[in-house]
């Protein structure tokens, strides 16, 4: 807000109205970030302390191997679920786009896992994903006797578990946004791209797929956004286990800070993640908003 | 009255039943559509594959899920896994069920999303109409905290609350969600907002309209489908919050989904699957029914969050 007193009561109803979002934006949102960052420098323990630590909390935290791990499973399910989740949506999308029947039926399919919590995708798919009565019994009792699939109790594929319920939650989502991407490519291009006798696949991948960058770049955001704050799903699927097979750097925040009394250690996470999301978040947001003003 | 039709994913509705513009008159049985509709109902059934688990386990006695796979359909419908999960199933030393969750969800719910689409919708209105000097610069901080990992926020707003005395209570939870929910509304809003003739504002002022006056009779009348969109984004997000619950919330104000968490993966007793499918179901049921009853409108709702920048 402006603070010259002659211009501070101009226009002062949507000055007031405007109080929540200010304090959202500079308290919370940039005065919580920067507190944090600041006490990830710190030695708090139980509670925070403005005892400066220098980089201790992070070499710790890069010297322990849960974090390693957390950083990997990350590091997996994120390029994973990201090269699935575009392609599939992508091809569900081109298919949903061939002006078939029942449409509205096959999107209220693929989109309804996206609006169950992933607590509740997490605990069908450890269900789903039981070895002693889910899909590996069944098709053991099909006949085939050494058919293994327990990724959640396999430390190796563990991840991949949560691979396949991440996957089965969002990828309906994409498959909307590329739709919706799909419906603003001008009817002109297919014609022209007929006459002139391209292939469907080609047209596709030559021409829609370059014009559809804006929708590509934002569902990317979106989903890495996501992909980052991987936490439920774990927590109900897995618990992280098992040992700590398919911890995330989300988990390893919330525990530090909230089971283990270690606030350090937490907010030296917490940190690491914000830094992740702000080498993705920049470039993008400057495309976006940049030089462009209302939407 | 001015519509969304801007918004590609509300146009995509339309086209279903165009007539002629069809691209070449389909052959019903041609090799294409074998392959097209093939694909789509292969997947349609992997995605639907485990709600139906999850009902037909939710309905069998734990003598047939021991014995049998979890596919087969249930020989002897039971409704008492239902009834257990509702009223019965522990938690510490709790032992009434996710009744009481759902009970704190709806507590925790319904002032939710009221303040945040209140305070969301004043601050898009502000932005789009009463533009004032740094008030973007608000909302760009608000667009980028949207993409913040919460962990790094959560900490401060533990201090914040302890020090407001509402750490642990419903209330704390409440402002916590009309927090997070700030960013993706109030961009709803000042889209929606700035797509309305701007001749309607300026006719308003000089009939003597003010701040409160315009958008009471003219902005909030002509935008109740964004409303709708809103409250569909507010109430299936607030319900399927897991982390803000869990951390700022005692035990007995826990929301339905940390609730249920706590029922299936207790390592005490002996794991009653056919409760933990029914209590999954039940704490999904809410999202699901808004789901399906608002269609097009939740489509409506992610997309215009997502497409439009």
């Amino acid at each position: 807000m402006s603070d010259r007193p002659s211009r501070l009561f101009h226009n002062l109803n949507a000055k007031i109205a405007s109080i929540p979002m200010a304090l959202t934006a500079m308290v919370v949102f940039l005065g919580g970030s920067i507190w944090t960052v600041v006490y990830s420098f710190t030695n708090s323990k139980l509670l925070p302390r403005a005892k400066w630590a220098g980089l201790d909390q992070y070499e710790r935290l890069w010297g322990t191997e849960r974090w390693l791990i957390s950083i990997e499973n990350l590091a997996i399910y994120g390029v994973l679920s990201l090269i699935f989740s575009l392609v599939i949506g992508f091809v569900l999308a081109a298919l949903m786009d061939q002006k078939i029947r029942f449409e509205d039926t096959f999107r209220t399919i693929f989109l309804y896992p996206f609006a169950l919590s992933f607590i509740v995708t997490g605990l069908v798919w450890q269900w789903l994903l039981n070895p002693e009565f889910g899909i590996q019994s069944v098709i053991r009792d099909l006949g085939f006797e050494s058919f293994n699939f327990d990724p959640l109790y396999n430390a190796d594929i563990a991840i991949y578990g949560i691979l396949i319920a991440g996957l089965w939650q969002g990828t309906g989502l994409v498959m909307c946004l590329m739709l919706a991407g799909l419906r603003g490519i001008d009817e002109d291009i297919w014609k022209a791209s007929r006459i002139d006798g391209i292939p469907m696949w080609k047209t596709y991948l030559l021409v829609v797929i370059p014009m559809m960058r804006p929708v590509f770049i934002t569902t990317l955001v979106i989903i890495t956004a996501g992909i980052v704050k991987l936490y439920d799903l774990v927590v109900a699927q897995t618990g992280g286990g098992p040992g700590i097979a398919t911890e995330v750097p989300a988990k390893y925040v919330y525990d530090m800070m909230f089971q283990a009394q270690n606030l350090g250690q937490g907010f030296a996470a917490s940190t690491m993640m914000l830094i992740s999301v702000i080498i993705i978040i920049i470039p993008w947001a400057y495309l976006e908003f940049g030089g462009k003003r209302r939407g | 009255m001015a519509d969304l039709s801007t918004n590609p994913a509300h146009r995509a509705g339309d086209r279903t039943e165009a007539g002629p513009r069809g691209r070449r008159p389909k052959r019903a049985f041609s090799g294409r559509n074998i392959m097209i509709y093939g694909t789509l109902i292969v997947v349609a059934l992997y995605y639907l594959l485990p709600l139906y688990v999850m009902v037909v386990t939710s309905l069998k006695g734990m003598p047939e899920i021991r014995l049998g796979n979890i596919f087969s359909p249930p020989m002897e419908i039971t409704f008492a896994p239902w009834k257990k999960a509702w009223a019965e199933a522990c938690t510490g030393l709790n032992c009434d069920g996710l009744s009481r969750g759902f009970g704190n969800s709806i507590k925790i719910m319904v002032p939710s999303v009221i303040l945040s689409i209140v305070i969301a919708s004043l601050n898009g209105y502000a932005l789009a109409n009463w533009k004032f000097k740094g008030a973007d610069i608000f909302f760009t901080i608000l667009i980028i905290g949207a993409f913040i990992p919460y962990q790094v926020m959560l900490y401060p707003i533990v201090i914040l609350l302890r020090e407001a005395g509402l750490y642990g209570s419903l209330t704390g939870l409440i402002i916590v969600h009309t927090i997070f929910g700030m960013p993706i509304l109030t961009l709803l809003f000042r889209n929606y907002f700035t797509s309305v003739p701007e001749e309607l504002f300026k006719a308003a002022r000089v009939d003597g309209a003010g701040f409160w006056g315009i958008y009471f009779r003219i902005m909030l009348p002509m935008s109740l489908p964004i409303f709708v969109v809103a409250m569909i984004l507010q109430v299936t997000g607030i319900w399927n919050d897991f982390l803000f619950g869990v951390v700022y919330t005692r035990p007995e104000n826990y929301p339905m989904t940390v609730q249920l968490n706590n029922i299936v993966n207790s390592v005490q007793g002996v794991k009653e699957y056919n409760v933990n499918m029914a209590a999954t179901l039940l704490t999904g049921l809410v999202p699901l029914i808004i789901y399906f009853i608002s269609g097009k409108l939740f489509v409506r709702g992610i997309a215009a969050g997502a497409v439009k920048g």
